[in-house]
């Protein structure tokens, strides 16, 4: 076990190099000048080197990189080219925001999909259970952005239930956290319902049933929980479909995570904070993705870690 | 019609006497909610420069000089008094006493010295640097040979002296620039690097509150030297809002005023609405959008072809495309701005008199080039239509919409780009003063590899008016000045060195619990709004 997790951190810091490498070299290639954008337009040639030459924009590719990473083993994200502050402390003020949204979406696709998936299931072959595998379907294809417009206008804009966008209180929560939650929920009932339809054939059902229990104690005590395993380990996963989600979610629901200070950062060529969510986010997928491997065996003994 | 408009427009804002916004019965208090969409970036002066801190800076600061609100009149804020040379050279402010930083300490002559120092070090990396060329030693400090200004000197506590190394007619529209405000040394070297997070200055109001991606919280400053300024007691500026939630929430009543203006998708929708009519503000821009034609590409080296294009553009057309949110130009300088010539009637829209031209120049086959233009909308569209009109009269031009950064290179070189739609980063002025229109667009200077003339159009006939326009620094000769530079202006046109096409107008929208004048709410200077004015109706 202890072997097992040091060669899986060797693994995962290997996998972030190879990230920033990749990130930087694209970042490296656009064709915007960082230095002429800080000077401004009514900048003097001598203005644009002096930025140029004090960012070490004027160094070679290998050099830019190699100063990168030594800020980033000190935990030095870098300083925002145009918001003018420590990239560390802009995304490390945004980050509970966003954390806070995905733990919404996770409830919210958890409680939607897994309904729905096990009343598909026992529903199976009826228009119950066809029209809720259309209804996911959708889910699982409509993009988010027409989802979060669509909820917003009908919730907030029509019904007035809801704030329209910002952050602060429960009710701003509830919208943003729908939008981001039903793509997942689309997957997890989908999920669900073959799972459960799976293991209701199981022996141990029948036996369960034959020994007397009721209907809904074999359903919750046994079925329900067998079920669930393969949904586990998907939420680690899920982070990083999160992280694609929250730049879009962000952004229609004016909520003040990283992914919208991401959206923000690419519209405006702001390399630092670009490179800094993106390494950010590529690192919480990777300990995502670790902590559904441990957590895994945890969960069902039969699966061994090597 | 679209003049009379206009016309009207630029009379209320010559009219505007402002005795209604410094009018005494105005109670003091309330509060009011602005959003934007973006974070604030800073809200350091020297650094600042984009739409979104450009007012908010000059709420929290003051410099020597500013304009009188809702209009390009200078005035005298932190100078008490100035007096010029006569030779244009020297500038001898008068400071008021007793003003006072947020921090508590009394704003001196060695603030002004250290805040014009800071900014025209490269170190402090201002995109504003540049304003400041014309000061005695700027070039010393600049290239880092020197740390201090030589020609600015402490007189006494309460005087400063600049001298300049050439008359400059323009110097006291730098001093009223977000770059030349005035900081207190301390507070600065406390921040370092984060002072734009930390403001300090002697302005209206004072940053009590920051929540980093979310909102910033503006308070009265209560020690103000300028009696019964500002009005509010409280602004709070509410970030990462797109314009059309903001649109939403201004309607529920949630906010008072959306910082980005009316968003283009709701603006036929908006201002049809017999509800709203009385809290949408329409103000003009020092703004001109124009279609650049690089004089060194054949074959708009040729001044008929040149004028060729001016005659072909239907500027009517193009302004029904953005919804009648512009006027039509004729001419490089915005109506708003001394020295636009409103006689000048500039090249009418003629097909057949284009194709006579061309054919004038030998071309009368027409022929093919290429228009670049920014790839957001509205510009593709724009530059849709510009292809259509120069087919009229037989140039096939290719549209090349890129990003913003791939034109401003393109255009920067002499040989890439022979047309260039300006829209989306087209020039609005630094400061009302016809000399920012020329330089760096229309002038040699900025007729260089990285430049932003670019139709490198260079003129040095042209050029030395403008030196000499610029050396005419008392302000007796203030009508003479901008005769001359009607006359550059009217050159350039002669010469066809652009199309100007339309000068955008600003429509924003306020609360109805929102007072002041309209003119306060579009300031051509305060951009988008001078917060100092704004008063609430409730707290009346």
């Amino acid at each position: 076990m202890g072997g097992y997790i040091l060669r899986r951190t060797f693994q995962s810091l290997l996998i972030m190099l190879g990230i920033s490498f990749v990130t930087f070299v694209l970042l490296y290639l656009i064709p915007a000048d960082p230095a002429r954008q800080i000077a401004g337009r009514s900048a003097t040639a001598q203005t644009v080197e002096n930025i140029r030459e004090q960012l070490g924009l004027n160094l070679p590719f290998y050099q830019q990189y190699a100063r990168y990473l030594a800020g980033l083993v000190q935990g030095d994200l870098g300083r925002s080219y145009l918001q003018k502050t420590e990239v560390g402390a802009l995304i490390w003020s945004r980050l509970p925001a966003t954390l806070l949204l995905m733990a919404g979406a996770i409830v919210c696709e958890l409680v939607i999909g897994l309904t729905m998936g096990l009343i598909a299931a026992l529903r199976r072959n009826t228009a119950t259970d066809t029209s809720l595998m259309v209804l996911s379907f959708i889910g699982v294809s409509s993009p988010q952005f027409v989802i979060g417009i669509l909820l917003l206008y009908v919730f907030a804009v029509q019904l007035g239930w809801f704030p329209i966008g910002g952050y602060g209180t429960f009710r701003h929560m509830v919208l943003p956290s729908l939008t981001l939650g039903l793509l997942g929920a689309g997957w997890y009932s989908r999920m669900m319902r073959s799972s459960m339809i799976d293991v209701l054939r199981q022996d141990f059902i029948r036996t369960a049933r034959a020994k007397g229990l009721r209907r809904w104690q074999v359903l919750f005590g046994h079925a329900f929980p067998n079920a669930m395993l393969p949904i586990i380990a998907m939420i680690g996963i899920d982070i990083g479909l999160f992280m694609s989600g929250i730049v879009v979610v962000e952004s229609v629901f004016g909520w003040p995570g990283i992914g919208q200070l991401a959206w923000q950062a690419i519209q405006r060529v702001d390399i630092p904070i670009i490179m800094g969510v993106t390494l950010v986010s590529a690192m919480a997928i990777v300990i995502g993705n670790f902590v559904a491997d441990l957590v895994a065996p945890l969960i069902d003994p039969r699966i061994k870690l090597r | 019609m679209k003049y009379t408009v206009l016309a009207g427009a630029a009379a209320l804002l010559a009219a505007t006497s402002l005795s209604p916004v410094m009018a005494d019965d105005i109670k003091q208090g309330g509060s009011m909610i602005v959003t934007y969409k973006d974070d604030v970036s800073t809200l350091d002066p020297a650094i600042g420069y984009d739409w979104q801190n450009w007012s908010m800076i000059k709420s929290l600061f003051d410099g020597l000089m500013d304009y009188e609100p809702g209009t390009t009149t200078l005035m005298k804020d932190l100078a008490e008094d100035y007096t010029i040379s006569d030779d244009g050279t020297v500038f001898t402010f008068k400071l008021r006493e007793g003003v006072k930083f947020h921090n508590g300490r009394e704003m001196t002559a060695e603030d002004v010295k250290y805040s014009l120092n800071r900014v025209s070090n490269p170190k402090t990396q201002s995109p504003g640097a540049g304003f400041f060329g014309s000061i005695k030693g700027f070039d010393a400090v600049s290239s880092g040979e020197a740390e201090t200004l030589e020609g600015v000197t402490v007189v006494d506590p309460y005087t400063v002296k600049i001298e300049l190394s050439r008359p400059d007619a323009t110097f006291l529209h730098v001093m009223a620039i977000n770059f030349s405000s005035i900081v207190p040394k301390e507070a600065v070297e406390e921040w370092g690097a984060d002072f734009g997070k930390h403001p300090v200055g002697t302005g209206a109001f004072s940053l009590e509150d920051w929540t980093l991606g979310q909102k910033l919280v503006f308070k009265r400053n209560a020690d103000y030297w300028r009696a019964g300024v500002p009005k509010l007691d409280q602004i709070t500026f509410e970030v990462g809002q797109e314009p059309v939630v903001a649109l939403l929430r201004l309607q529920r009543g949630e906010a008072d005023i959306p910082g980005d203006g009316i968003p283009p998708a709701k603006f036929l929708e908006v201002t049809g609405d017999p509800q709203y009519k009385d809290l949408i503000i329409e103000g003009g821009q020092l703004h001109t959008g124009y279609v650049t034609m690089n004089v060194k590409m054949p074959p708009f080296d040729k001044l008929e072809v040149r004028q060729a294009v001016n005659m072909a553009i239907n500027k009517d057309r193009i302004v029904r495309i953005i919804n009648g949110r512009a006027v039509p130009a004729n001419q490089p300088l915005p109506p708003t701005m001394p020295g636009y010539d409103t006689a000048y009637e500039g090249y009418p829209f003629d097909p057949d008199g284009a194709k006579e031209l061309l054919a004038k120049a030998g071309l009368a086959d027409g022929f093919e080039t290429e228009i670049y233009v920014y790839n957001t909308d509205p510009n593709p569209r724009i530059a849709q239509a510009i292809q259509a009109d120069l087919a009229a009269i037989g140039i096939k031009a290719e549209i090349k919409a890129l990003a913003q950064a791939n034109v401003i290179a393109a255009g920067g070189e002499p040989d890439q780009a022979p047309m260039i739609w300006s829209g989306g980063m087209a020039w609005i002025a630094d400061f009302p003063d016809p000399s920012n229109f020329y330089g760096p667009i229309l002038g040699c200077a900025g007729a260089v590899q990285g430049g932003w003339n670019w139709s490198w159009y260079c003129n040095e006939e042209l050029d030395k008016l403008a030196t000499e326009a610029d050396s005419m620094t008392d302000p007796a000769q203030k009508a003479a000045r901008e005769e001359a530079w009607r006359k550059i202006f009217i050159s350039v046109m002669d010469d066809a060195a652009w199309a100007p096409v339309f000068h955008e107008q600003r429509f924003t929208m306020r609360s109805e619990r929102l007072g002041g004048p309209d003119a306060i709410f579009v300031d051509p200077v305060h951009i988008p709004v001078n917060y100092d004015y704004v008063w609430a109706k409730d707290v009346q």
